[in-house]
């Protein structure tokens, strides 16, 4: 799959198909903090899915660490562990691990803080969207982790696909691969669902389904890997169509209203809070090459594009596939990257650039 | 299972465009009372480093205190004092955990828990230290796919394939539910040793037969009420099971106890199917009060996600009638319910 999305890449660069945006988008200044957070020495980062921050500054770190585990000789192949959640405080400092062997940690893909600071992780592997109260504790699961694994996998061991349309999924909270998070004003839930799915599931604040927009496609309205999803203040929901390279901006029944095409690979979202509310956007590497894209993009909720900055690679203030964004302050932004297993805080200066000009 | 699943599948996609919403096919008793009842809020009191994950099993002892066994990373089983309180651990690292599926309490404050993984029985006496085991874990893998397709051969009497529950009488006879590979409920003495066994391998719907035997209780006569899930009724065996009687009334009987004391009452929950199908939520969920002989009571509780709703109820205590303890699959948690059953009566009755 990912030589196939490699081969995609590399056809659509030589034919020049995608409206990137263009050269003439300024370049915001920014900085990387050293060491923004202070691990205890028997903490490691894997792969860093999420980072996000509540209404005091502490910091979530969800990431995949440890060792994700088939248990044999049993009546069924069980899958135990393989990601953990942690928080440290405004100042970068360790405060705990939430969700400690949770069962539904498997393969993270994301952490978020609602407005109420409740603490929501999403992991592709369990199928799951878990919401923590603010201290930490289990407040709700959507969706259900596989009762046991198939091994070796054998297609025809494979269960039939729901019917209706590709990706469509079930009318529940049964999802395939889902891979974000998001609510608006009144609490309802909303999950991009996802790697396996191409769907946008809503659900009330009570986790009561509501209903599910999208299946694959190319049209509007449609999805290929929806991979990040984000909500404004007015409701309307940002989906980042990442295989189809686009932002689709819906309302929050799931009517299309209008889409992004000139951010290249939409990989991770975000929205500042008000009154001025911006959108950020990862043109995210693939995780297999750092020679490509890698840019996060600064854009008004109507698409304008303000300013850009950051690319792919290794090094400070480079980014290593970025997939999850927090942008709650206009000047601490901070990153969670796949293939470099790290946060970085980044302080943008967007001032400077207007100076410059 | 998968092949199961996947036959479900298309049988809910015909049922979802027929307008039902649900493979439940028996009626449900109509114009059962509602019994009031409240959910105690944050009953259960978990150390910061400890989470439930599929909240499998609830059971309490005599001095109240709280037994829960739980599908987190690993399979763990917790205790608690009869306020919630956080006491231990049990079995910390056992053999026989691997996915959990039912614990119960004897009259002698033994604990026993069911694991579907290992397919073992297990048996703790009070101070938490393994006495007895029944079933044995399946020693290494020679073929990656621990159930190999084709019929399932004759269950053999010491070996269970995903049994579910236990069950005791008042001689300390073991009633072992076999479970989702085999179809059948098996009588042990005190000591283990194989009595009886009604039902098989197959699946079947005759009396007598099983889909599924999901969960066993014991009443202080001897009868075995067995939570027959996929059939959508409860079986009634004499002690040495016999089939008494067939109550297909109450939904799909997930799971079943029993209240001690000289009036007994029977519990089994219609619960909500894993999935949370559209127009699931809608009929089932709720949990019946019974007589032994099958007559409703009352009914309590619905489907949902909140405080106070029911989110595939797996497993309940009831060693008060009208202070339940349900431990539910899909959110993860234990709820402790306070049923308000006078006022019931009085607006049903008179």
């Amino acid at each position: 799959m990912r030589r196939f999305l490699q081969i995609c890449l590399g056809v659509m660069l030589l034919a020049g198909i995608p409206a990137l945006a263009q050269d003439s988008i300024p370049e915001i200044p920014f900085d990387s903090a050293p060491d923004p957070l202070k691990f205890p020495d028997n903490i490691h980062l894997g792969e860093t899915i999420g980072v996000a921050t509540n209404s005091k500054g502490d910091v979530f770190v969800f990431t995949r660490t440890g060792h994700p585990t088939i248990s044999l000789g049993t009546s069924r192949p069980f899958a135990h562990g393989g990601t953990r959640l942690f928080q440290f405080d405004k100042t970068g400092k360790y405060v705990r691990e939430i969700g400690k062997d949770s069962y539904g940690f498997l393969v993270g893909l994301m952490v978020r803080v609602d407005a109420q600071d409740n603490i929501w992780t999403v992991d592709q592997m369990s199928n799951t969207v878990i919401k923590f109260d603010p201290n930490g504790r289990l407040a709700m699961v959507l969706g259900r982790k596989a009762e046991s694994e198939r091994i070796p996998n054998p297609a025809a061991a494979a269960p039939a696909a729901p019917a209706g349309l590709p990706g469509a999924g079930v009318q529940s909270d049964i999802f395939n691969r889902p891979t974000d998070v998001a609510w608006d004003a009144a609490e309802n839930i909303y999950v991009a669902d996802g790697n396996g799915n191409a769907r946008i599931a809503k659900f009330d604040k009570n986790g009561k389904f509501i209903r599910s927009w999208g299946h694959r496609g190319t049209e509007p309205g449609q999805f290929n890997s929806p991979h990040g999803i984000a909500i404004d203040l007015q409701g309307n929901v940002y989906v980042a169509d990442r295989n189809n390279r686009r932002i689709q901006v819906f309302d929050g029944d799931g009517n299309f209203k209008t889409q992004f095409t000139n951010v290249g690979r939409p990989s991770a979202l975000c929205i500042t809070p008000g009154p001025h509310q911006y959108l950020y956007t990862s043109n995210s590497n693939p995780p297999g090459d750092i020679d490509v894209a890698g840019e996060i993009y600064k854009m008004e909720l109507n698409g304008q594009i303000l300013g850009k900055f950051g690319k792919a690679g290794r090094l400070m203030k480079e980014f290593g596939d970025v997939n999850g964004m927090d942008c709650r302050s206009d000047n601490e932004f901070w990153v969670a990257e796949m293939i470099t297993w790290r946060v970085q805080k980044l302080s943008l200066r967007p001032q400077a650039q207007a100076a410059k000009k | 299972m998968r092949r199961c699943l996947r036959s479900y599948w298309a049988v809910m996609a015909v049922l979802l465009f027929a307008g039902s919403a649900c493979a439940q096919t028996k009626a449900q008793a109509q114009n059962v009372p509602e019994i009031p009842y409240e959910s105690v809020p944050n009953f259960l009191k978990l150390p910061p480093d400890l989470y439930l994950g599929e909240a499998i099993g609830v059971a309490t002892n005599s001095k109240g205190h709280i037994f829960v066994y739980t599908r987190s990373a690993n399979t763990r089983l917790f205790e608690f004092d009869q306020n919630g309180k956080y006491i231990r651990e049990i079995g910390e690292g056992l053999f026989g955990f691997e996915f959990a599926h039912s614990v119960r309490v004897d009259p002698q404050d033994n604990i026993w828990a069911v694991d579907e993984g290992t397919n073992m029985v297990i048996k703790f006496n009070p101070a938490g230290r393994v006495v007895m085991v029944i079933g044995r874990r399946p020693e290494f893998v020679t073929n990656p796919i621990p159930t190999p397709p084709g019929p399932t051969p004759p269950p053999q009497k010491y070996l269970f394939r995903r049994p579910t529950d236990v069950a005791f009488d008042p001689q300390g006879n073991i009633f072992v539910t076999d479970g989702y590979v085999n179809h059948r409920v098996v009588k042990f003495d005190k000591d283990g040793r194989f009595l009886k066994q009604v039902g098989s391998e197959k699946p079947g719907s005759e009396p007598g037969q099983f889909r599924t035997p999901h969960g066993i209780a014991v009443d202080a006569q001897g009868n075995v009420y067995v939570a027959d899930r996929a059939n959508h009724r409860m079986q009634v065996f004499d002690n040495n099971l016999v089939l008494k009687s067939i109550y297909d009334n109450i939904g799909d009987s997930w799971t079943v106890c029993i209240s001690p004391g000289p009036h007994q009452y029977l519990f089994s929950s219609n619960s909500n199917p894993n999935g949370n199908r559209p127009g699931s939520w809608d009929i089932t969920g709720e949990i019946y009060k019974m007589e032994l002989d099958g007559t409703t009571l009352g009914r309590f509780g619905h489907a949902g996600k909140e405080h106070g709703a029911f989110q595939v109820v797996h497993m309940m205590d009831c060693r008060n009638p009208d202070e339940i303890i349900v431990a539910e699959i899909e959110s993860w948690r234990v709820q402790k319910l306070l049923l308000k059953p006078q006022r019931a009566v009085t607006s049903s009755v008179r």
